[in-house]
């Protein structure tokens, strides 16, 4: 056998250079925040789309996909592609987050909406399953009481419905009011799939109720807040106005805070 | 020895990246993309030749550009503009082709047996030996220690400068080109180790 030539690799590891898949342009896109992917998903409202990218969920809207294309053209205006399905991690934190649970770690992405706007976005996401706030309560709690109106619209462009549950927060009067994802009678639908009795509030509110305090623990709460619920109806007092409650002695649950927002609807 | 890179095309990619790190200093998301578009064939084939299966150099291709991402988005416009992607974006992709290696403490040598699947596929005769030779080089590659590979794959499959692999491996030149040369100096040896056998194993037949 003959010796070889001293051989040198350097031209054959040159050649080793690939071309990147075809897939990983758009998978960072998406992984960084520069595009997103949407699949369905179930709800209480049956079927819905949610779109997502690696920062979090940014958009949710009704099964129609010209719409919710459309509507995410306008409002996010990133591209957007269709996914099979959802991440199982993510469709998992949804549908727990739907549930009830609100400490399950779900990221939203709400870039380039204003502080006001994720503020009482923020403020929806910690009103309880099963309970409603009026937008006065909303707009007090973020410290801008006056600004009712301005929550209304906030809520009105809520990118995430049902997520950020909008849908919790009913008008100041006690009637249930208007729903951006399918209009009140689907709010109607989600508060009773929720464990609220929309009708029986709307009817308590007509009636001049806007508060419910206990006589045993002379606490005073919003008619939808847990601890009112739990009160035994021998035990229920029923209050107008907080200045009312006052005068009977009464003082504002802690977790409720009916305070929040009272001298607008008083 | 300085190999083809080093001439004007080379100083033509180093442009093209001063020209982009400019244009991610004053609007990230707006130029990403096209960081992306530019990097993502080198960054996935240091990935391939280090990790070597297909997806998991996919995964951390993805994951190199969106650690990038996250990082440039913390860094003041001044850091951005003079960064060098080249060695900046390789040191990324080594660093956690390094972090994942020691998180699965998986015996090296093994990733030989992922090839991509297009280069195993049946090719014309003309282009089979070249193939033949491309994955022999490739499987050798990947039997190298952790150290060596990676630096035989920044200077010969990417083609960085020892100036540049300096800046990106975090070692002195005269260290990185000491590594480039080990590395060469065992593939040959294992080239030379593998002619025999295939010898032994003719004469044998033959015998």
């Amino acid at each position: 056998m003959i010796a070889h030539e001293p051989v040198d690799p350097t031209a054959a590891l040159a050649a080793l250079g690939s071309r990147a898949p075809a897939t990983l342009r758009p998978a960072v896109l998406v992984a960084v925040g520069l595009a997103d992917l949407y699949s369905a998903t179930t709800s209480p409202l049956g079927e819905v789309l949610v779109a997502w990218n690696g920062r979090g969920v940014s958009w949710v809207g009704a099964a129609d996909v010209t719409d919710f294309e459309a509507g995410f053209e306008r409002s996010v205006g990133r591209p957007l592609a269709r996914a099979a399905t959802l991440p199982p991690r993510l469709a998992a934190a949804i549908s727990r987050r739907l549930a009830g649970d609100r400490r399950v770690r779900l990221p939203l992405d709400l870039r380039g909406r204003t502080p006001f706007e994720v503020a009482v976005w923020q403020k929806a996401l910690e009103i309880p399953r099963g309970e409603v706030r009026p937008y006065g309560w909303v707009a007090a709690e973020i410290g801008r009481p006056r600004a009712v109106r301005a929550v209304g619209s906030a809520l009105a462009h809520n990118p995430l419905p049902l997520v950020v549950p909008c849908h919790r927060v009913v008008r100041s009067d006690g009637t249930i009011g208007q729903y951006s994802l399918g209009g009140p009678a689907a709010k109607r639908t989600i508060l009773a799939a929720e464990g609220v009795d929309p009708d029986g509030l709307e009817a308590l509110a007509r009636s001049g109720v806007r508060y419910i305090g206990s006589d045993t623990t002379r606490i005073v709460c919003l008619p939808s807040c847990h601890n009112a619920r739990r009160i035994s109806p021998r035990h229920r007092i029923p209050f107008a106005s907080l200045a009312a409650s006052r005068t009977a002695g009464f003082r504002t649950c802690r977790e409720c805070r009916p305070g929040s927002g009272a001298a607008l609807v008083a | 020895m300085q190999p083809i890179r080093t001439g004007r095309c080379y100083r033509g990619v180093m442009d093209a990246d001063a020209a982009l790190a400019g244009r991610l200093a004053e609007d990230l998301d707006g130029t990403f993309e096209a960081l992306v578009l530019a990097h993502q064939d080198r960054l996935y084939s240091i990935a391939l030749r280090i990790v070597g299966a297909p997806a998991d150099a996919e995964e951390l291709a993805q994951d190199a550009f969106v650690r990038a991402h996250r990082a440039m988005a913390g860094y003041p416009a001044e850091r951005i503009a003079t960064l060098r992607l080249r060695p900046w974006l390789a040191a990324i992709v080594v660093n956690l082709a390094r972090n994942r290696a020691r998180r699965r403490t998986l015996p090296t040598g093994q990733q030989g047996a992922h090839e991509p699947a297009d280069e195993r596929a049946d090719r014309p005769e003309a282009r089979h030996d070249r193939a033949e030779a491309t994955r022999g080089w490739a499987r050798r590659l990947a039997a190298l220690p952790p150290t060596y590979r990676a630096a035989v794959v920044l200077r010969h499959v990417d083609g960085l400068s020892y100036e540049e692999m300096s800046d990106a491996l975090g070692r002195p030149e005269g260290t990185v080109k000491a590594q480039v040369h080990r590395g060469l100096r065992l593939l040959r040896a294992a080239l030379e180790i593998e002619a025999a056998a295939e010898r032994r194993h003719a004469e044998e037949m033959t015998a």
